[in-house]
């Protein structure tokens, strides 16, 4: 019995151990003044004064950080009325056909949405660059936080808006002091996933940039392409640090908002994070 | 009734629906229809069919087959030890976290750890088996997808893992059966609807991905992703890029319908 906790214990840690490898790999090397991830020569932060002087770097961090807020603001609000919209839907064939339609661009490959929103903008005449990017980034989060959002309304108890309505509130006040404060814990999660969609989302940017305008990931791509060159290491060792920081972050808000609930809800949301598609 | 006629605030919902998910897929459809030239033609079609375009997609598929395969090979005994585990939630968090770090980032790493100096081939070379090109191969391609993919396969076992009830362990091994009889007959049945939405997450993304592909496996390996995107993008053939995005998304209805189901098992965690 012992030696068959052992032997798990031992896969677990394996497995664990092979995950974040490559990770510390990219980290430690970051550090290192030869210049290549091979042989570590000797401790220096050169790399990481190269990407914070870099403002190239820079102005594209910052592209990066305001297509993701600004894109999940403009889903999350839309997703609000799409949650409010499947749920208005009485009938359940109409209600299963709007729910697939929600779903498509979360079950689809990113070549597929990135090549078709490509055809789109052409067709359009919208010019490639900040405006293309953040429309194909508010259009892949929406259905996400459609799904964050619909069960907290879905639990919601129809009694509750009835009693309101009979107390006299109008339209805007039942949505306003009713709806919106219950489903506030599925809008939090909705605006996070969309913020994680956004910033991880390589192939649809990948598509949709034209020249003159890129996000992280992309640059980040093209920088590979050419070869090893130690200031991604650094670059990635910030942005490790940030992501577990905006992790850890989340988490405690989630635990905090939870505790007078369950705990149940916390690993949800996070579990969807960043499939890559 | 009482919606009639108020319910004009729902438009940019359906606005959405209307322009980002059903027109771009008539749009993709619709271009398939033309060659380069502009001209309407069903020649992208006869094209897929030809050798070239159908071994691409059968190596495509193969690749997505053993990546999916070697995935849920190691993901289902990890998941198992997970749920065994005490602090269950740090366990999850610590699954989860490498998700969080871009892909490509994982990918680069994938350059030097299999580089021709990296510690891959320190390790051969103390071994005597002397250096080996690793880069560029259809291993290292497999390797770094399944390590990329493997968080996205624990997490719907783990779950459907978790809904499963234990007094049904303890009623198999009561009435006999052996360890691997009822983990066959009762832990695996019961858990198949983890494995399903696991092979979904990860066997679709395994044939469209091209940023894997491109880095890792440079031009050996090329997947119905890599197609589209070179068309798209570096030959600018639309036409017959939309043609093998239609079909890549046939495969993807197709198999949608096939593991069906398995969307609604997962949802019910909640």
């Amino acid at each position: 019995m012992r030696n068959k906790n052992g032997f798990s214990n031992l896969y677990l840690v394996l497995v664990f151990a092979v995950l974040y490898a490559p990770i510390f790999y990219l980290m430690y090397y970051s550090f290192n003044s030869g210049g290549t991830m091979h042989k570590f020569e000797g401790f220096t932060l050169d790399y990481y004064r190269e990407v914070l002087q870099d403002t190239r770097l820079i102005i594209i961090m910052i592209n990066t950080l305001v297509i993701a807020l600004l894109s999940s603001a403009i889903a999350i609000l839309i997703a609000i009325i799409g949650a409010l919209a499947i749920k208005s839907v009485q009938n359940r064939r109409a209600k299963n056909t709007l729910l697939s339609l929600n779903n498509v661009l979360i079950v689809s490959p990113d070549v597929i949405i990135g090549a078709s929103f490509l055809i789109l903008f052409t067709i359009a005449g919208i010019k490639l660059g900040f405006v293309s990017v953040l429309l194909s980034h508010v259009a892949f989060s929406v259905p996400i936080a459609v799904l964050m959002i619909l069960p907290h309304l879905q639990d919601m108890s129809p009694s509750l808006t009835d009693a309101a309505r009979d107390l006299g509130a109008s339209r805007k006040d039942v949505l306003t002091k009713v709806i919106l404060p219950i489903i506030k814990p599925g809008i939090f999660s909705g605006f996070f996933m969309a913020l994680t969609y956004s910033l991880d989302d390589f192939a649809v940017t990948f598509f949709v940039t034209g020249n003159g305008y890129s996000t992280l990931s992309v640059e980040i791509y093209s920088r590979a392409r050419q070869g090893v060159s130690l200031s991604i290491n650094a670059l990635s060792t910030l942005i490790f640090l940030f992501t577990i920081l905006l992790v850890v972050g989340y988490y405690f808000l989630t635990l905090k908002k939870n505790r007078q609930n369950t705990s149940e809800a916390v690993a949800e949301p996070v579990a969807e994070a960043g499939v890559p598609r | 009734m009482k919606n009639k006629g108020r319910s004009y605030y729902l438009i940019p919902y359906y606005l959405w629906i209307a322009l980002f998910v059903i027109a771009p897929v008539l749009l993709v459809i619709y271009y398939s229809l033309f060659d380069l030239d502009g001209h309407l033609t069903l020649d992208n079609y006869v094209n897929f069919f030809t050798p070239v375009y159908l071994k691409m997609t059968l190596t495509s598929f193969w690749y997505a087959f053993l990546i999916t395969a070697f995935s849920l090979l190691v993901a289902y005994p990890a998941a198992y030890l997970l749920t065994r585990t005490k602090h269950k939630q740090l366990w999850l968090l610590l699954i989860i976290l490498p998700t969080w770090i871009n892909l490509l980032l994982k990918t680069y790493a994938f350059i030097g750890i299999f580089g021709t100096f990296g510690p891959i081939n320190n390790f051969f070379d103390l071994l005597g088996i002397g250096e080996q090109q690793i880069l560029f191969t259809g291993f290292s391609f497999v390797f770094v997808s399944v390590y990329i993919f493997i968080p996205f396969m624990i997490l719907p076992i783990y779950s459907a893992l978790e809904d499963l009830n234990l007094s049904l362990l303890d009623a198999a091994r009561d009435l006999g059966a052996s360890g691997w009889t009822t983990f066959r007959r009762v832990i695996f049945p019961l858990t198949i609807s983890g494995v399903r939405a696991g092979c979904m997450a990860v066997f679709i993304p395994a044939l469209s991905l091209f940023m894997i592909t491109r880095l890792i496996a440079g031009n050996r390996v090329i997947t119905l992703g890599t197609a589209i995107e070179q068309h798209f993008l570096v030959t600018q053939d639309w036409g017959m890029g939309s043609t093998v995005a239609v079909f890549l998304i046939a495969i993807m209805a197709l198999f949608m319908i096939i593991t069906g189901g398995s969307r609604k098992g997962v949802r019910n965690e909640k």
